[in-house]
């Protein structure tokens, strides 16, 4: 199985379709798309996305398969998660595409929530991956997102090839296990696809999918249009982009394991490298240990024993431990002493411990608090509350059928 | 549903996108089943989702019965089976294993259960994906089990399980083996026939002088002791050696009614003809097979591939009729067998038993892949054509390989 870099590489320059060719002429060969989403919270999201590319595929007599892996199998809240669309000509072109958890190569992937931009390590073994370690040459990467194109290529590692970076505006959509938050983004990502990739589908198509479906009425094609218009490419070179540090994980064989399923652990105090969090984290806590009061919530609440504890009692955070689940903050009794930030305000400190900058120059602490507060405060309702069918004008929400009651968006 | 398109009039069936499981919920809803126990584990869980998204949408009228456990979910529904309903069951991996006492005799009361198992590795160590063990664990014990290919086979074998097993000579439990990931949670499209083709094919449930009811005053399973008990497993053995004719009559009228099914019931047979050598294996593997079998025949390598699909009842001698006139047999195993003849896996004991009083026997070997979900490349399958194609030469290979594990 290809696990690193070398995926997205199998196909040789002078064999890949893409080169010499406008997308559409491209159509011999079976496309990949991938949606890189976080687990439940856009699983239905995700699924409803594959389902579409498929049927949009359907209308040029295209065969078509969906895959879907848990990815911390199974799949947990907001772990990265990947689904996927492949459609192909004819029967044995798609069968050579099944019984794979994925693509080795991708004609597009979305990312369906920008602060996983930086990489994920869906695959649970394999380290923290770039998140368009498989994209193809002259691959599409399409992301949801209100960062410019700079913001998002400090991020988002480069590639050997040409390759096309989309910009889709928006917050992620989040929804649960049981709802699904029909916001329209789906087909706003639909319609960006057929936008920027039209040899996957083209806008017509997907239409004619929608048109066809009973629960999908105006406000559906609206956001297909909207997408579609909105959308923003950008052309990036080769050796564009972050730095690609990703080292593939070197797995043992069977006779350099242990026998009988053991691993090491650790000894009581000690934190086991092995579990260490890193992409499933969208926001962190950032702490004001001036209004601590030394309560020890955080400390007994935090699932994952992020918080240490210093001779003065306060409660430095671990964030290579830290989810981003955000309990520290809900049940420290102090108004602002733990705060939830976007995830992505940390590029540069990654998961550096802050503590002894505070310890040093409280005043240099507080600047760097307060800027990143300002800047990238989370509030519960920014996610779930925001009416995203904004962007096709007021009321939409009120006025959309309720595709809530649909347990095949849900499953 | 958005897709509705028709397949062709004449055939009133409509395409859909659905995944395996999906595919089994909605042989369900057409086969009309009266009771269904559900507890979560994956890869299972879509079908129990999938159903009871059929019953609150009001397109299936069932008893919907959450269970404590696996071994209360297979229990009501063996005992809903007595009572005369028509019941749905299924788990994965070490669920099913949990619901052991019950599987064990569900066979020898000879109730009609059907259950899909969605393969899954025994844990530990904890593990979702694909392994053939969980299902074969039952293969001694009157459990008529089958493997699919992909999400029509699943609905397929759905309604054939119904149609095999509810048969007064059978009257077995059927066990359909769903790979795990591979079939469970991907999709496809595939054709669902109407109400009315289904009724053609699937007469209702009727236990006749065996139904539990008070108007049939009936104990069933009292204790017995030696003076009785091997009057009973041959009276389920005699049952068992009926199974097969029931399966082709049901696979012929299942090739009338709905138009698909292939030459026969007990196996596919993929590019054999003139074939040299085949490879020989059970469910999703096939894919990645065909895919490197006709990469192979392009380079003109006499090689081909028979799927199995029952491998209860083992179809010895339709196999022994097919298999004999090649040189070389490499079995492919996504199951192990500690301490087997020749440390060999499941299907390819059973294979080498089947063939071993043919006149001509050709050249048996075994492969063990796939397990715990690893994936079968089409490059494994060209390694193991390979070493199957040498040992139809006459070299002398190992009997048992394992493919893809890391030294």
């Amino acid at each position: 199985m290809t696990t690193g870099r070398e995926a997205g590489d199998t196909i040789p320059a002078d064999q890949d379709t893409q080169q010499g060719h406008t997308s559409t002429e491209v159509r011999e060969e079976a496309k990949s798309v991938e949606f890189t989403y976080r687990g439940i919270f856009q699983k239905t999201l995700a699924a409803n996305l594959c389902k579409h590319v498929v049927m949009a595929a359907r209308k040029r007599e295209w065969l078509g398969t969906t895959i879907q892996r848990y990815s911390d199998s199974p799949e947990r809240n907001g772990i990265p998660a990947k689904q996927f669309a492949v459609i192909a000509p004819d029967t044995e072109t798609l069968e050579g595409h099944m019984a794979k958890y994925e693509p080795n190569e991708l004609d597009v992937i979305s990312c369906l929530d920008d602060t996983m931009a930086d990489g994920i390590e869906s695959w649970a073994w394999y380290g923290r991956q770039p998140i368009n370690v498989r994209l193809r040459r002259g691959g599409t990467l399409l992301v949801i997102s209100n960062r410019p194109k700079e913001e998002l290529l400090r991020i988002i590692p480069q590639k050997p090839w040409d390759w096309t970076l989309a910009i889709l505006s928006g917050t992620p959509s989040l929804a649960g296990l049981w709802v699904y938050r029909d916001d329209g983004t789906d087909m706003r990502v639909l319609g960006a696809i057929a936008s920027t990739r039209p040899d996957i589908f083209e806008m017509s198509e997907i239409e004619a999918v929608v048109r066809d479906d009973d629960a999908l009425g105006d406000d559906y094609i609206a956001a297909l249009k909207s997408g579609h218009d909105e959308v923003q490419t950008h052309e990036i070179s080769a050796g564009e982009g972050a730095p690609d540090t990703y080292e593939p994980v070197k797995l043992p064989g069977y006779k350099e394991m242990r026998e009988a399923i053991i691993v090491p652990a650790v000894k009581v105090g000690e934190k086991n490298p092995n579990y260490r969090t890193s992409s499933d984290r969208t926001m962190r806590p950032v702490v004001n240990f001036d209004t601590c009061i030394k309560c020890r919530q955080c400390w007994i609440d935090c699932p994952d024993e992020c918080f240490d504890i210093t001779d003065e009692e306060l409660h430095p955070i671990n964030y290579s431990y830290c989810t981003g689940c955000g309990i520290c903050a809900q049940v420290c009794p102090v108004e602002d002493c733990i705060v939830m930030v976007n995830d992505l305000e940390f590029v540069e400190e990654g998961d550096k411990d802050m503590f002894p900058l505070w310890q040093n120059d409280k005043e240099s602490y507080h600047e760097w608090r307060d800027g990143k507060i300002e800047k990238g405060r989370i509030q519960h309702h920014d996610y779930f509350n925001a009416d995203t069918w904004a962007w096709a004008g007021s009321g939409q929400a009120e006025n959309t059928p309720d595709r809530n009651d649909s347990t095949a968006r849900n499953s | 549903m958005t897709m509705e398109k028709q397949a062709g009039s004449a055939d009133n069936q409509v395409e859909k996108l659905m995944t395996g499981t999906q595919a089994v919920a909605q042989a369900v809803r057409l086969a009309d089943v009266d009771v269904t126990s559900a507890y979560p584990i994956r890869p299972y869980d879509g079908v129990m989702q999938a159903v009871a998204k059929l019953i609150a949408d009001g397109d299936l009228d069932a008893e919907y019965i959450v269970a404590e456990g696996e071994h209360s979910q297979f229990e009501i529904c063996k005992h809903a089976s007595a009572v005369g309903s028509r019941v749905f069951v299924g788990s994965s991996g070490v669920g099913w294993m949990y619901a052991m006492e019950s599987n064990a005799v569900t066979p020898s009361l000879r109730l009609p259960v059907v259950a899909m198992i969605g393969n899954r590795a025994l844990d530990d160590p904890g593990a979702f994906g694909v392994e053939h063990n969980d299902a074969l664990c039952v293969r001694d014990l009157g459990w008529q089990l089958n493997w699919v290919e992909n999400a029509q086979e699943c609905f397929d074998a759905t309604l054939m399980a119904y149609r095999v097993g509810e048969d007064p000579r059978v009257s077995f439990p059927i066990g359909i083996g769903v790979d795990g990931a591979f079939i469970t949670h991907s999709q496809t499209i595939i054709k669902i026939p109407d109400q009315e083709l289904v009724d053609e094919f699937l007469p209702p449930y009727d236990l006749g002088n065996r139904l539990l009811h008070p108007d049939n005053p009936i104990s069933i399973a009292p204790q017995a002791n030696e003076d009785w008990v091997m009057e009973i497993r041959k009276q389920t053995d005699d049952a068992a050696h009926r199974v097969k004719d029931v399966i082709w009559e049901a696979h012929n009228d299942f090739k009338r009614i709905f138009g698909r099914g292939g030459d026969n019931p007990f196996f596919e047979e993929y590019m054999t003809e003139d074939a040299d050598y085949v490879l020989f294996g059970m469910g999703s593997l096939a894919l990645p097979t065909k895919v490197m079998v006709r990469r192979l025949r392009d380079r003109g390598e006499k090689v081909g591939f028979v799927r199995l699909k029952w491998f209860r009842p083992f179809p010895d001698e339709e196999l022994t009729e097919i298999l004999t006139r090649f040189k070389a047999i490499g079995v492919v195993d996504r199951d192990y067998s500690y301490g087997s003849p020749g440390q060999g896996g499941v299907v390819f004991n059973d294979l080498r038993a089947a063939l071993y009083n043919a006149e001509v026997r050709p050249k048996i070997i075994n492969f063990i892949g796939g397990l715990g979900g690893r994936e079968l490349t089409p490059e494994m399958m060209d390694d193991m054509a390979d070493t199957t194609r040498r040992a139809a030469a006459g070299e002398d290979v190992p009997m048992v390989r394992w493919i893809g594990v890391r030294e």
